[in-house]
Protein backbone atom coordinates (compact mmCIF):
# COMPACT_ATOMS: atom_id res chain seq x y z
CA UNK A 1 0.00 0.00 0.00
CA UNK A 2 2.75 2.37 0.99
CA UNK A 3 4.58 1.79 -2.26
CA UNK A 4 1.40 2.27 -4.28
CA UNK A 5 0.82 5.53 -2.43
CA UNK A 6 4.35 6.72 -3.15
CA UNK A 7 4.01 5.89 -6.83
CA UNK A 8 0.67 7.66 -6.97
CA UNK A 9 2.02 10.83 -5.39
CA UNK A 10 5.15 10.83 -7.52
CA UNK A 11 3.10 10.78 -10.71
CA UNK A 12 1.45 13.99 -9.45
CA UNK A 13 -1.87 12.58 -10.64
CA UNK A 14 -3.94 14.51 -8.11
CA UNK A 15 -2.22 17.77 -8.95
CA UNK A 16 -2.78 17.18 -12.65
CA UNK A 17 -6.48 16.62 -12.00
CA UNK A 18 -6.64 19.98 -10.26
CA UNK A 19 -4.76 21.66 -13.07
CA UNK A 20 -7.18 20.16 -15.55
CA UNK A 21 -10.12 21.78 -13.76
CA UNK A 22 -8.55 25.24 -13.84
CA UNK A 23 -7.48 24.85 -17.45
CA UNK A 24 -11.03 23.91 -18.40
CA UNK A 25 -12.28 27.06 -16.72
CA UNK A 26 -9.64 29.08 -18.55
CA UNK A 27 -11.42 28.47 -21.84
CA UNK A 28 -14.98 28.80 -20.58
CA UNK A 29 -16.95 31.94 -21.44
CA UNK A 30 -16.51 34.65 -18.84
CA UNK A 31 -19.46 35.56 -16.68
CA UNK A 32 -18.37 39.02 -15.56
CA UNK A 33 -20.96 41.76 -16.05
CA UNK A 34 -19.38 45.08 -17.00
CA UNK A 35 -21.32 46.84 -14.27
CA UNK A 36 -21.81 50.51 -15.02
CA UNK A 37 -22.49 49.77 -18.69
CA UNK A 38 -24.37 46.51 -18.24
CA UNK A 39 -26.68 45.83 -15.33
CA UNK A 40 -28.08 42.62 -13.99
CA UNK A 41 -31.88 42.24 -13.80
CA UNK A 42 -33.45 43.35 -10.53
CA UNK A 43 -36.08 41.29 -8.74
CA UNK A 44 -39.57 42.73 -8.24
CA UNK A 45 -39.00 42.28 -4.53
CA UNK A 46 -35.72 44.17 -4.52
CA UNK A 47 -35.43 46.36 -1.45
CA UNK A 48 -33.66 49.65 -2.06
CA UNK A 49 -33.95 53.25 -0.98
CA UNK A 50 -37.12 54.10 0.99
CA UNK A 51 -39.87 56.39 -0.26
CA UNK A 52 -43.22 57.77 0.99
CA UNK A 53 -46.36 57.33 -1.09
CA UNK A 54 -49.46 59.51 -1.59
CA UNK A 55 -53.07 58.72 -2.46
CA UNK A 56 -54.29 59.42 -5.99
CA UNK A 57 -55.79 62.71 -4.80
CA UNK A 58 -52.41 63.88 -3.57
CA UNK A 59 -53.06 63.33 0.10
CA UNK A 60 -50.25 61.82 2.16
CA UNK A 61 -50.80 58.20 3.11
CA UNK A 62 -48.73 58.36 6.29
CA UNK A 63 -50.86 58.70 9.46
CA UNK A 64 -47.90 58.93 11.86
CA UNK A 65 -48.75 55.67 13.63
CA UNK A 66 -45.02 55.12 14.25
CA UNK A 67 -45.27 51.38 13.61
CA UNK A 68 -42.41 51.63 11.14
CA UNK A 69 -40.09 53.33 13.56
CA UNK A 70 -41.12 50.84 16.25
CA UNK A 71 -40.36 47.82 14.09
CA UNK A 72 -37.18 49.23 12.59
CA UNK A 73 -34.32 47.04 13.86
CA UNK A 74 -31.76 49.75 13.18
CA UNK A 75 -33.67 52.72 14.59
CA UNK A 76 -33.29 54.49 11.28
CA UNK A 77 -36.72 56.15 11.24
CA UNK A 78 -37.61 59.08 13.46
CA UNK A 79 -40.71 61.28 13.23
CA UNK A 80 -42.78 63.97 14.95
CA UNK A 81 -46.55 64.34 14.51
CA UNK A 82 -49.27 66.90 15.12
CA UNK A 83 -52.93 67.32 14.40
CA UNK A 84 -53.39 68.84 10.98
CA UNK A 85 -56.00 71.40 9.84
CA UNK A 86 -58.57 68.72 8.90
CA UNK A 87 -58.27 67.07 12.30
CA UNK A 88 -56.23 64.04 11.22
CA UNK A 89 -52.88 63.07 12.64
CA UNK A 90 -50.01 63.87 10.31
CA UNK A 91 -46.24 63.85 10.50
CA UNK A 92 -44.40 67.13 10.77
CA UNK A 93 -40.99 65.50 10.51
CA UNK A 94 -40.12 62.16 8.95
CA UNK A 95 -36.40 61.41 8.77
CA UNK A 96 -34.67 58.26 7.59
CA UNK A 97 -31.01 57.89 8.38
CA UNK A 98 -29.50 56.25 5.28
CA UNK A 99 -26.46 55.14 7.26
CA UNK A 100 -28.60 53.24 9.75
CA UNK A 101 -31.11 51.72 7.36
CA UNK A 102 -30.36 48.04 6.67
CA UNK A 103 -33.01 47.67 3.92
CA UNK A 104 -34.79 44.87 5.77
CA UNK A 105 -38.24 45.98 4.58
CA UNK A 106 -39.94 45.55 7.98
CA UNK A 107 -41.26 49.13 7.86
CA UNK A 108 -42.97 48.39 4.57
CA UNK A 109 -44.60 45.28 6.03
CA UNK A 110 -45.61 47.07 9.23
CA UNK A 111 -47.22 50.06 7.52
CA UNK A 112 -51.04 49.81 7.77
CA UNK A 113 -51.65 52.33 4.98
CA UNK A 114 -48.85 51.32 2.57
CA UNK A 115 -47.22 54.70 2.96
CA UNK A 116 -43.59 53.73 3.32
CA UNK A 117 -42.30 51.61 0.44
CA UNK A 118 -38.99 50.50 -0.92
CA UNK A 119 -37.82 51.45 -4.39
CA UNK A 120 -35.24 49.53 -6.37
CA UNK A 121 -32.66 52.31 -6.15
CA UNK A 122 -29.45 50.92 -4.81
CA UNK A 123 -26.87 53.17 -6.44
CA UNK A 124 -26.73 56.46 -4.61
CA UNK A 125 -24.18 58.33 -2.64
CA UNK A 126 -23.63 61.50 -0.67
CA UNK A 127 -20.57 63.64 -0.20
CA UNK A 128 -21.41 65.28 3.14
CA UNK A 129 -22.28 63.56 6.39
CA UNK A 130 -25.49 65.53 7.00
CA UNK A 131 -26.89 64.40 3.66
CA UNK A 132 -27.49 60.95 5.10
CA UNK A 133 -30.76 62.22 6.60
CA UNK A 134 -33.57 61.83 4.10
CA UNK A 135 -36.32 64.26 5.00
CA UNK A 136 -40.04 63.92 4.46
CA UNK A 137 -39.91 66.14 1.37
CA UNK A 138 -37.23 64.03 -0.22
CA UNK A 139 -39.07 60.82 0.55
CA UNK A 140 -42.37 62.14 -0.81
CA UNK A 141 -40.68 63.37 -3.96
CA UNK A 142 -39.08 59.97 -4.45
CA UNK A 143 -42.53 58.43 -3.96
CA UNK A 144 -43.94 60.72 -6.66
CA UNK A 145 -41.19 59.81 -9.08
CA UNK A 146 -41.17 56.08 -8.50
CA UNK A 147 -44.75 55.54 -7.32
CA UNK A 148 -46.07 54.08 -10.55
CA UNK A 149 -43.10 51.79 -10.95
CA UNK A 150 -43.46 50.52 -7.39
CA UNK A 151 -47.16 49.85 -7.84
CA UNK A 152 -46.46 48.00 -11.08
CA UNK A 153 -43.79 45.86 -9.45
CA UNK A 154 -45.98 45.07 -6.48
CA UNK A 155 -48.83 44.02 -8.78
CA UNK A 156 -46.46 41.60 -10.53
CA UNK A 157 -45.23 40.22 -7.26
CA UNK A 158 -48.42 39.85 -5.22
CA UNK A 159 -49.22 36.43 -6.69
CA UNK A 160 -46.15 34.97 -5.04
CA UNK A 161 -46.73 36.43 -1.59
CA UNK B 1 23.70 40.53 -32.50
CA UNK B 2 27.14 42.09 -32.07
CA UNK B 3 27.31 43.01 -35.74
CA UNK B 4 23.85 44.51 -35.58
CA UNK B 5 24.72 46.70 -32.62
CA UNK B 6 28.04 47.68 -34.13
CA UNK B 7 26.19 49.35 -37.03
CA UNK B 8 25.03 52.08 -34.66
CA UNK B 9 28.53 52.78 -33.40
CA UNK B 10 30.35 52.90 -36.71
CA UNK B 11 31.71 56.31 -35.88
CA UNK B 12 33.61 55.03 -32.85
CA UNK B 13 37.04 53.44 -33.08
CA UNK B 14 37.01 49.66 -32.88
CA UNK B 15 38.61 49.80 -29.47
CA UNK B 16 35.70 51.78 -27.96
CA UNK B 17 33.06 49.62 -29.57
CA UNK B 18 34.35 46.74 -27.53
CA UNK B 19 33.48 48.71 -24.40
CA UNK B 20 30.21 50.15 -25.63
CA UNK B 21 28.69 46.88 -26.79
CA UNK B 22 28.21 45.28 -23.35
CA UNK B 23 26.60 48.47 -22.10
CA UNK B 24 24.19 48.50 -25.00
CA UNK B 25 23.31 44.88 -24.31
CA UNK B 26 22.78 45.61 -20.64
CA UNK B 27 20.44 48.48 -21.45
CA UNK B 28 18.48 46.39 -23.94
CA UNK B 29 18.15 43.56 -21.44
CA UNK B 30 17.22 45.84 -18.54
CA UNK B 31 14.49 47.60 -20.49
CA UNK B 32 13.19 44.28 -21.74
CA UNK B 33 13.19 42.80 -18.25
CA UNK B 34 11.47 45.72 -16.58
CA UNK B 35 8.83 45.95 -19.29
CA UNK B 36 8.53 42.17 -19.21
CA UNK B 37 7.99 42.17 -15.46
CA UNK B 38 5.38 44.92 -15.76
CA UNK B 39 3.43 43.07 -18.40
CA UNK B 40 3.91 39.83 -16.52
CA UNK B 41 1.79 41.29 -13.75
CA UNK B 42 -0.90 42.10 -16.28
CA UNK B 43 -0.56 38.62 -17.78
CA UNK B 44 -0.82 37.05 -14.33
CA UNK B 45 -3.96 38.96 -13.46
CA UNK B 46 -5.51 38.04 -16.77
CA UNK B 47 -4.64 34.35 -16.54
CA UNK B 48 -5.88 34.03 -12.99
CA UNK B 49 -9.03 35.96 -13.84
CA UNK B 50 -9.72 33.68 -16.81
CA UNK B 51 -9.34 30.65 -14.61
CA UNK B 52 -11.89 32.18 -12.24
CA UNK B 53 -14.18 32.83 -15.21
CA UNK B 54 -13.60 36.54 -14.77
CA UNK B 55 -12.30 39.04 -17.32
CA UNK B 56 -9.52 40.66 -15.35
CA UNK B 57 -8.22 44.19 -15.77
CA UNK B 58 -9.80 45.72 -18.89
CA UNK B 59 -10.34 49.40 -18.08
CA UNK B 60 -6.99 51.13 -18.60
CA UNK B 61 -6.24 51.56 -22.26
CA UNK B 62 -7.36 49.20 -25.01
CA UNK B 63 -8.41 45.89 -23.41
CA UNK B 64 -6.55 46.91 -20.26
CA UNK B 65 -3.13 46.86 -21.88
CA UNK B 66 -1.98 50.02 -20.05
CA UNK B 67 -2.78 48.53 -16.65
CA UNK B 68 0.90 47.83 -15.82
CA UNK B 69 1.77 51.49 -16.39
CA UNK B 70 -1.09 52.57 -14.18
CA UNK B 71 0.12 50.20 -11.47
CA UNK B 72 3.70 51.41 -11.73
CA UNK B 73 2.75 55.09 -11.70
CA UNK B 74 0.50 54.53 -8.72
CA UNK B 75 3.24 52.76 -6.78
CA UNK B 76 5.88 55.37 -7.56
CA UNK B 77 3.83 58.38 -6.54
CA UNK B 78 2.84 56.80 -3.24
CA UNK B 79 4.51 57.89 -0.05
CA UNK B 80 7.39 55.76 1.22
CA UNK B 81 6.68 55.07 4.87
CA UNK B 82 9.57 53.93 7.06
CA UNK B 83 8.36 52.45 10.36
CA UNK B 84 9.55 54.52 13.31
CA UNK B 85 11.76 51.85 14.92
CA UNK B 86 12.97 50.34 11.68
CA UNK B 87 16.62 50.23 10.71
CA UNK B 88 16.33 52.93 8.11
CA UNK B 89 19.42 52.09 6.10
CA UNK B 90 18.74 48.37 5.85
CA UNK B 91 15.05 48.97 5.35
CA UNK B 92 15.75 50.94 2.20
CA UNK B 93 18.66 48.75 1.07
CA UNK B 94 16.78 45.46 1.30
CA UNK B 95 14.66 45.95 -1.83
CA UNK B 96 17.82 46.67 -3.81
CA UNK B 97 19.48 43.59 -2.37
CA UNK B 98 16.68 41.49 -3.74
CA UNK B 99 16.55 43.26 -7.11
CA UNK B 100 20.27 43.41 -7.91
CA UNK B 101 20.96 39.63 -7.81
CA UNK B 102 17.79 39.02 -9.79
CA UNK B 103 19.01 41.35 -12.54
CA UNK B 104 22.68 40.41 -12.31
CA UNK B 105 21.91 36.74 -12.87
CA UNK B 106 20.82 37.64 -16.40
CA UNK B 107 24.40 38.50 -17.34
CA UNK B 108 25.28 34.90 -18.12
CA UNK B 109 22.01 33.88 -19.73
CA UNK B 110 22.21 33.54 -23.50
CA UNK B 111 19.01 34.48 -25.31
CA UNK B 112 20.21 33.09 -28.63
CA UNK B 113 23.54 32.00 -30.04
CA UNK B 114 24.99 35.49 -29.97
CA UNK B 115 23.14 37.59 -27.41
CA UNK B 116 24.91 37.16 -24.11
CA UNK B 117 26.44 39.83 -21.91
CA UNK B 118 29.15 37.77 -20.23
CA UNK B 119 29.94 34.44 -21.83
CA UNK B 120 31.71 32.92 -18.84
CA UNK B 121 32.65 29.27 -18.51
CA UNK B 122 31.14 28.65 -15.09
CA UNK B 123 27.73 30.16 -15.86
CA UNK B 124 25.76 27.72 -13.75
CA UNK B 125 27.95 28.33 -10.71
CA UNK B 126 27.47 32.06 -11.09
CA UNK B 127 23.71 31.53 -11.33
CA UNK B 128 23.64 29.33 -8.23
CA UNK B 129 25.59 31.94 -6.31
CA UNK B 130 23.35 34.82 -7.35
CA UNK B 131 20.02 33.06 -6.92
CA UNK B 132 21.02 32.16 -3.35
CA UNK B 133 22.01 35.75 -2.77
CA UNK B 134 18.45 37.00 -3.29
CA UNK B 135 17.44 35.56 0.09
CA UNK B 136 19.39 38.36 1.78
CA UNK B 137 16.96 40.93 0.48
CA UNK B 138 14.06 39.06 2.02
CA UNK B 139 15.76 38.41 5.35
CA UNK B 140 16.99 41.97 5.73
CA UNK B 141 13.60 43.35 4.76
CA UNK B 142 11.96 41.22 7.40
CA UNK B 143 14.50 42.10 10.04
CA UNK B 144 14.78 45.81 9.31
CA UNK B 145 11.01 46.34 9.33
CA UNK B 146 10.89 45.79 13.09
CA UNK B 147 7.62 43.94 12.71
CA UNK B 148 6.72 40.47 13.96
CA UNK B 149 4.94 39.51 10.81
CA UNK B 150 7.73 40.66 8.56
CA UNK B 151 10.25 38.81 10.69
CA UNK B 152 8.22 35.60 10.61
CA UNK B 153 7.98 35.90 6.85
CA UNK B 154 11.71 36.43 6.56
CA UNK B 155 12.48 33.40 8.71
CA UNK B 156 10.15 31.21 6.74
CA UNK B 157 11.58 32.41 3.49
CA UNK B 158 15.15 31.82 4.67
CA UNK B 159 14.50 28.22 5.71
CA UNK B 160 12.56 27.52 2.56
CA UNK B 161 15.19 28.95 0.25
CA UNK B 162 17.96 26.99 1.94
CA UNK B 163 15.96 23.78 1.59
CA UNK B 164 15.08 24.24 -2.06
CA UNK B 165 18.45 25.62 -3.05
CA UNK B 166 19.89 22.16 -2.50
CA UNK B 167 17.33 20.37 -4.64
CA UNK B 168 17.84 23.02 -7.31
CA UNK B 169 21.62 22.60 -7.17
CA UNK B 170 21.36 18.84 -7.47
CA UNK B 171 19.02 19.18 -10.43
CA UNK B 172 21.63 21.41 -12.05
CA UNK B 173 24.30 18.80 -11.37
CA UNK B 174 22.25 16.44 -13.52
CA UNK B 175 22.08 19.06 -16.26
CA UNK B 176 25.79 19.70 -16.26
CA UNK B 177 26.50 15.97 -16.32
CA UNK B 178 24.31 15.68 -19.38
CA UNK B 179 25.54 18.84 -21.02
CA UNK B 180 29.16 18.31 -20.14
CA UNK B 181 29.63 22.00 -19.44
CA UNK B 182 28.87 24.74 -16.97
CA UNK B 183 28.33 27.22 -19.77
CA UNK B 184 24.69 27.72 -20.66
CA UNK B 185 25.40 28.20 -24.36
CA UNK B 186 27.21 24.85 -24.45
CA UNK B 187 24.33 23.21 -22.61
CA UNK B 188 21.92 24.39 -25.27
CA UNK B 189 24.32 23.29 -27.99
CA UNK B 190 24.40 19.84 -26.40
CA UNK B 191 20.62 19.65 -26.81
CA UNK B 192 20.59 20.49 -30.52
CA UNK B 193 18.67 18.28 -32.89
CA UNK B 194 14.98 18.28 -32.14
CA UNK B 195 12.59 17.77 -29.31
CA UNK B 196 13.82 14.24 -28.56
CA UNK B 197 17.34 15.48 -27.91
CA UNK B 198 16.35 17.96 -25.25
CA UNK B 199 17.25 17.08 -21.71
CA UNK B 200 13.70 16.89 -20.46
CA UNK B 201 13.38 13.27 -21.56
CA UNK B 202 16.49 11.77 -19.95
CA UNK B 203 16.27 14.17 -17.01
CA UNK B 204 12.49 14.11 -16.60
CA UNK B 205 12.44 13.94 -12.76
CA UNK B 206 15.10 16.61 -12.52
CA UNK B 207 13.08 18.81 -14.86
CA UNK B 208 10.12 18.63 -12.47
CA UNK B 209 12.26 19.01 -9.39
CA UNK B 210 14.00 22.03 -10.88
CA UNK B 211 10.77 23.79 -11.78
CA UNK B 212 9.14 23.02 -8.44
CA UNK B 213 12.14 24.26 -6.49
CA UNK B 214 12.21 27.26 -8.81
CA UNK B 215 8.67 28.10 -7.74
CA UNK B 216 9.69 27.67 -4.12
CA UNK B 217 12.81 29.79 -4.65
CA UNK B 218 10.81 32.69 -6.03
CA UNK B 219 8.34 32.40 -3.14
CA UNK B 220 5.46 31.92 -5.49
CA UNK B 221 2.25 30.00 -4.95
CA UNK B 222 1.78 27.35 -3.68
CA UNK B 223 5.01 27.88 -1.71
CA UNK B 224 4.47 31.51 -0.79
CA UNK B 225 4.46 31.09 2.97
CA UNK B 226 6.92 33.99 3.15
CA UNK B 227 4.02 36.21 2.15
CA UNK B 228 1.10 34.14 3.37
CA UNK B 229 -1.44 36.95 3.40
CA UNK B 230 -3.95 34.90 5.37
CA UNK B 231 -1.47 34.13 8.14
CA UNK B 232 1.16 36.83 8.37
CA UNK B 233 -0.48 39.62 6.36
CA UNK B 234 2.11 40.05 3.62
CA UNK B 235 5.19 38.56 5.23
CA UNK B 236 8.48 40.26 4.66
CA UNK B 237 7.11 43.23 2.75
CA UNK B 238 4.25 44.06 5.07
CA UNK B 239 5.82 47.39 6.07
CA UNK B 240 6.81 48.44 2.56
CA UNK B 241 4.93 50.91 0.45
CA UNK B 242 5.46 52.89 -2.70
CA UNK B 243 8.70 52.56 -4.63
CA UNK B 244 10.51 50.04 -2.35
CA UNK B 245 7.48 47.79 -2.54
CA UNK B 246 7.47 48.16 -6.32
CA UNK B 247 11.13 47.09 -6.35
CA UNK B 248 10.31 43.95 -4.37
CA UNK B 249 7.57 43.26 -6.84
CA UNK B 250 9.91 43.81 -9.76
CA UNK B 251 12.51 41.52 -8.20
CA UNK B 252 9.95 38.78 -7.72
CA UNK B 253 8.80 38.94 -11.31
CA UNK B 254 12.33 39.19 -12.72
CA UNK B 255 13.16 36.09 -10.68
CA UNK B 256 10.17 34.32 -12.16
CA UNK B 257 11.34 35.25 -15.65
CA UNK B 258 14.78 33.97 -14.69
CA UNK B 259 13.51 30.61 -13.46
CA UNK B 260 11.30 30.19 -16.52
CA UNK B 261 14.19 31.05 -18.85
CA UNK B 262 16.61 28.75 -17.06
CA UNK B 263 14.16 25.87 -17.16
CA UNK B 264 13.68 26.41 -20.88
CA UNK B 265 17.40 26.65 -21.53
CA UNK B 266 18.44 23.68 -19.46
CA UNK B 267 15.62 21.25 -20.11
CA UNK B 268 13.77 22.38 -23.23
CA UNK B 269 16.66 23.24 -25.47
CA UNK B 270 16.56 27.01 -25.11
CA UNK B 271 16.27 28.63 -28.53
CA UNK B 272 16.18 25.33 -30.41
CA UNK B 273 13.12 24.82 -32.58
CA UNK B 274 10.43 22.30 -31.77
CA UNK B 275 10.62 21.04 -35.32
CA UNK B 276 14.37 20.82 -35.67
CA UNK B 277 15.48 17.42 -36.88
CA UNK B 278 12.08 16.39 -38.21
CA UNK B 279 11.40 16.13 -41.91
CA UNK B 280 7.77 17.26 -42.03
CA UNK B 281 8.53 20.89 -42.75
CA UNK B 282 11.43 20.34 -45.12
CA UNK B 283 11.09 22.23 -48.39
CA UNK B 284 7.78 23.79 -47.40
CA UNK B 285 7.00 27.44 -46.82
CA UNK B 286 7.13 26.76 -43.07
CA UNK B 287 10.74 25.70 -43.21
CA UNK B 288 11.77 28.81 -41.29
CA UNK B 289 10.09 27.29 -38.22
CA UNK B 290 12.93 24.82 -38.01
CA UNK B 291 15.51 27.54 -37.45
CA UNK B 292 16.64 28.12 -33.87
CA UNK B 293 15.49 31.58 -32.81
CA UNK B 294 14.86 33.74 -29.78
CA UNK B 295 11.15 33.36 -30.50
CA UNK B 296 11.29 29.69 -29.61
CA UNK B 297 12.85 30.65 -26.32
CA UNK B 298 10.05 33.17 -25.81
CA UNK B 299 7.42 30.50 -26.48
CA UNK B 300 8.98 28.17 -23.92
CA UNK B 301 9.43 30.91 -21.35
CA UNK B 302 5.82 31.99 -21.81
CA UNK B 303 4.68 28.43 -21.24
CA UNK B 304 6.54 28.23 -17.95
CA UNK B 305 5.27 31.63 -16.86
CA UNK B 306 1.77 30.49 -17.69
CA UNK B 307 2.40 27.42 -15.56
CA UNK B 308 3.45 29.65 -12.67
CA UNK B 309 0.08 31.38 -12.80
CA UNK B 310 -1.77 28.19 -13.55
CA UNK B 311 -0.39 26.62 -10.38
CA UNK B 312 -1.24 29.75 -8.45
CA UNK B 313 -4.84 29.60 -9.63
CA UNK B 314 -5.13 25.88 -8.87
CA UNK B 315 -3.51 25.03 -5.58
CA UNK B 316 -3.91 26.14 -2.00
CA UNK B 317 -0.82 27.16 -0.06
CA UNK B 318 1.26 24.36 1.44
CA UNK B 319 1.45 24.12 5.16
CA UNK B 320 4.91 25.05 6.36
CA UNK B 321 5.98 21.61 7.61
CA UNK B 322 4.72 20.12 4.35
CA UNK B 323 6.97 22.45 2.41
CA UNK B 324 9.96 21.39 4.46
CA UNK B 325 9.02 17.73 4.09
CA UNK B 326 8.64 18.07 0.34
CA UNK B 327 11.96 19.84 0.01
CA UNK B 328 14.12 17.66 2.22
CA UNK B 329 12.45 14.28 2.07
CA UNK B 330 11.11 14.14 -1.47
CA UNK B 331 12.85 16.46 -3.89
CA UNK B 332 16.42 16.02 -2.65
CA UNK B 333 16.26 12.17 -2.59
CA UNK B 334 14.73 12.19 -6.07
CA UNK B 335 17.55 14.31 -7.44
CA UNK B 336 20.22 12.19 -5.76
CA UNK B 337 18.68 8.96 -7.06
CA UNK B 338 18.37 10.37 -10.55
CA UNK B 339 21.95 11.56 -10.59
CA UNK B 340 22.92 7.96 -9.80
CA UNK B 341 20.63 6.67 -12.54
CA UNK B 342 22.13 9.20 -14.92
CA UNK B 343 25.61 8.02 -14.07
CA UNK B 344 24.62 4.46 -14.88
CA UNK B 345 23.02 5.62 -18.14
CA UNK B 346 26.23 7.46 -18.91
CA UNK B 347 28.38 4.37 -18.35
CA UNK B 348 26.00 2.18 -20.30
CA UNK B 349 26.04 4.74 -23.10
CA UNK B 350 22.24 5.12 -23.03
CA UNK B 351 20.82 8.52 -23.75
CA UNK B 352 20.96 11.24 -26.35
CA UNK B 353 24.07 13.02 -25.09
CA UNK B 354 27.51 12.37 -26.44
CA UNK B 355 30.01 10.82 -24.08
CA UNK B 356 33.04 13.04 -24.08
Amino acid sequence: MKILYIIKTLTLIDLLKGLKVTLKNFFKPKITVQYPEVKTPISNRFRGKLALMKYENGEERCIACKLCSAVCPANAISMDSEESEDGTRRTTRFDIDAFKCVYCGFCEEACPVDAIVETDIFEYHMTENHQRLQTKEMLLQLGDEYGEKIVRKKAKDHLYK
Amino acid sequence: MDEFLTIFFDFLPAESIRFVLPFMKIIILLVALILGAAFLIFFERKVIAFMHQRIGPNRVGPKGWFQPFADVIKLFIKEVIVPSNADRFLFLTAPLLSLIPALAAWAVIPLNETFIIADIDAGILYLLALTSFSVYGVILAGWASNSKYAFLGAMRSAAQMVAYEIAMGFALVGVLMAGGSLNLGDIVAAQSGGILHWFWIPLFPLFFVYFISGIAETNRHPFDVAEGESEIVAGFHVEYSGAPFAIFFLAEYVNMLLIATLTSIMFLGGWESFFAGSNYLMNTSLEFLMEPSILWLAVKVSFFLFTFFWLRASFPRYRYDQIMKLGWKVLIPITIIWIGVEGVMFLANVGPWKVA
